[in-house]
């Protein structure tokens, strides 16, 4: 489409004034994202873990620029889009077929999709892998595994054509980035302290407030996905209020029954599990159903967050638990309880149609599974052609000094003034003793 | 009865503290500070502000033995802060003068005992 065909298409100003703030809502996402995960990780890594999310803005936005947006939502087959809108030809101010909005605006929301979504992928990998060998999977991921599997729920794929739903993201966001998270931590591999030492969480405000701040950016995350002020959108809206908070209110019953005292960083999690598991289900379940499905999805994701650590497997801050099997029980719940009283598209099992509950079981295997060896293959090839994590001993020093030659709390004592001819070369000797 | 300050690096607290609790070493306190060994300096860039980092992050425990406990503290704080690169640490040990558990209003060689209880 041109730029130039506006004239025929009417664009709407309270969608598009709605989808403008959505966006930088969703925005907002990927520094809040950053700050959970900082607090989660050991202090000497603050800001590398933080920076993984900002490099994912610096990487992602361009290869969704350049190709992925394209891949993702330009006419292609089921598997994958075309070129049609690479360096984003044709992306102007005219609407996509069936909205209001500007592709434009279209194109930069869906961006900060993407981009929060390789930031999530991060959480597997924090405290040992190099930060020029993410950037660059980053890069690469956005395009092979992101922009595929958003094709494939939302680009006119297969998995829509074939009748899933998906509202905003719980094959490619949600089940993408935590099966991908399992797939990275298997090939980067654990920590070197992981299963020997106590590895905690450094800051828990850090959490609650990273926790906090998606929460209020997923308003415009779900409450965007109806690109417009519809009823889908109010209906995500509100259920993105929901269902967060049953999945709050059934994990502090859990952390009693397990523990006698409600955990913050429980609480934290929750909120992220909730969130993600009504992400898939926003616009087709009715608000009642959304309080079940925040109730429901606490269980398996505090079953896996229990199981996980006393594994091998390091995958460090339960992207798996917290994005990919929420996201798994959100696209199954649709299968039950979708209606189409709400939602205007289809019915689930429990109100007549048991082959809703088939396409959304198709989509909980194959997005995983392609995730997964997407991604497991891609980890592997970088690795090939340099090494992706840092030695024992940078690991033993911190990322943050090694990776940024930056320390989260510098406090300066000590800290001699080095002019810049001599100071950028690294490390500078000094006499021994 | 002797005072044994050992500096050590960060990192290597975990396994200090197990090679104490090997030695049978079991009345410790840790403290963090900053200083200097001889190792090679950082630099660190916070915007256009270049600087050197003259002093690392360490750690300093004290151990309050019995003679006999002297030598086992020492092995023991070498064998789990020792990485053999510069900035390692050091041992001190200082004679001491007197000591007395509050608890109970032991003194000396009582006090410095672990209680098995």
């Amino acid at each position: 489409m041109a730029v130039g065909e506006i004239a025929s298409i009417r664009v709407s100003a309270g969608d598009t004034a709605w989808m403008l703030v959505a966006t930088a809502m969703v925005l907002l996402m990927t520094p809040a994202l950053g700050l959970f995960y900082a607090g989660l990780v050991r202090s000497k890594n603050t800001l590398n873990t933080f920076m993984m999310s900002i490099g994912a803005i610096a990487v992602a936005m361009v290869t969704w620029a350049l190709v992925g947006y394209s891949l993702a939502f330009a006419k292609g087959d089921g598997f994958v889009g075309g070129l049609g809108h690479a360096l984003m030809q044709g992306v102007g101010f005219a609407p996509r077929s069936g909205m209001a909005i500007p592709q434009l605006l279209f194109f930069a929301f869906q961006a900060t999709f993407c981009i929060v979504t390789v930031a999530l992928v991060s959480g597997a990998v924090v405290e040992r892998m190099r930060f020029g060998p993410f950037l660059l999977f980053a890069g690469l991921w956005s395009v092979l595994v992101y922009a595929v599997l958003a094709h494939w729920s939302f680009g006119g794929g297969w998995l829509q054509a074939h009748g899933t739903l998906d509202f905003a993201g719980g094959v490619p966001v949600e089940m993408g980035s935590g099966f991908s998270a399992l797939a990275a931590a298997l090939v980067v591999g654990a920590r070197k302290d992981y299963g020997r030492q106590a590895l905690l969480p450094h800051n828990a405000v850090y959490v609650l407030l990273g926790a906090g701040l998606l929460w209020f950016g997923w308003f415009g995350f779900n409450g965007g996905s109806g690109f417009s002020t519809g009823h889908s959108s109010v209906l995500a809206f509100t259920n993105t209020l929901l269902t967060p908070a049953c999945t709050l209110a059934v994990w502090f019953v859990l952390d009693l029954l397990r523990g006698r005292r409600v955990t913050a960083i429980g609480a934290a999690t929750a909120i992220i599990v909730g969130c993600v598991a009504i992400t898939p289900a926003g616009g087709y379940i009715s608000p009642a159903w959304a309080m079940g499905l925040g109730a429901l999805a606490a269980l398996p994701s505090y079953a896996i967050i229990l199981w996980r650590p006393r594994t091998r497997v390091d995958e460090t801050l339960d992207v798996l638990a917290a994005h990919g099997t929420a996201g798994l029980t959100g696209i199954l719940f649709i299968g039950f309880v979708a209606q189409l009283a709400w939602n205007g598209k289809s019915n689930g099992l429990l109100y007549g149609n048991a082959a809703q509950l088939g396409h959304q079981a198709i989509a909980a295997l194959v997005g995983p599974a392609y995730a997964f060896t997407a991604t497991f293959l891609l980890l592997r090839l970088i690795g090939l052609f340099m090494p992706l994590r840092a030695t024992e001993h940078e690991e033993a020093l911190g990322m943050d000094i090694v990776q940024h030659g930056e320390e989260a709390y510098a406090t300066g004592e000590g800290a001699i003034l080095v002019s810049t001819e001599v100071g950028l070369e690294g490390p500078v000797p000094v006499a021994q003793p | 009865m002797k005072l044994v300050i050992a500096i050590v690096r960060p990192e290597k607290i975990n396994d200090v503290l197990e090679a104490l609790y090997r030695a049978e070493v079991r009345g410790i306190s840790m403290s963090r500070v900053q200083g200097h060994g001889g190792e090679l300096d950082r630099v660190e860039t916070y915007r256009g502000t270049t600087v050197k980092m003259g002093l690392s992050e360490k750690v300093r425990f004290e151990v309050a033995v019995s003679d006999d406990f002297v030598q086992r503290a020492i092995d023991a704080f070498c064998t789990g802060a020792r990485t053999g690169e510069v900035g390692d640490g050091k041992i001190f040990v200082l004679p001491l003068e007197q000591a007395v558990r509050i608890r109970t209003g032991e003194t000396d060689e009582g006090a410095v005992t672990p209680v098995d209880k």
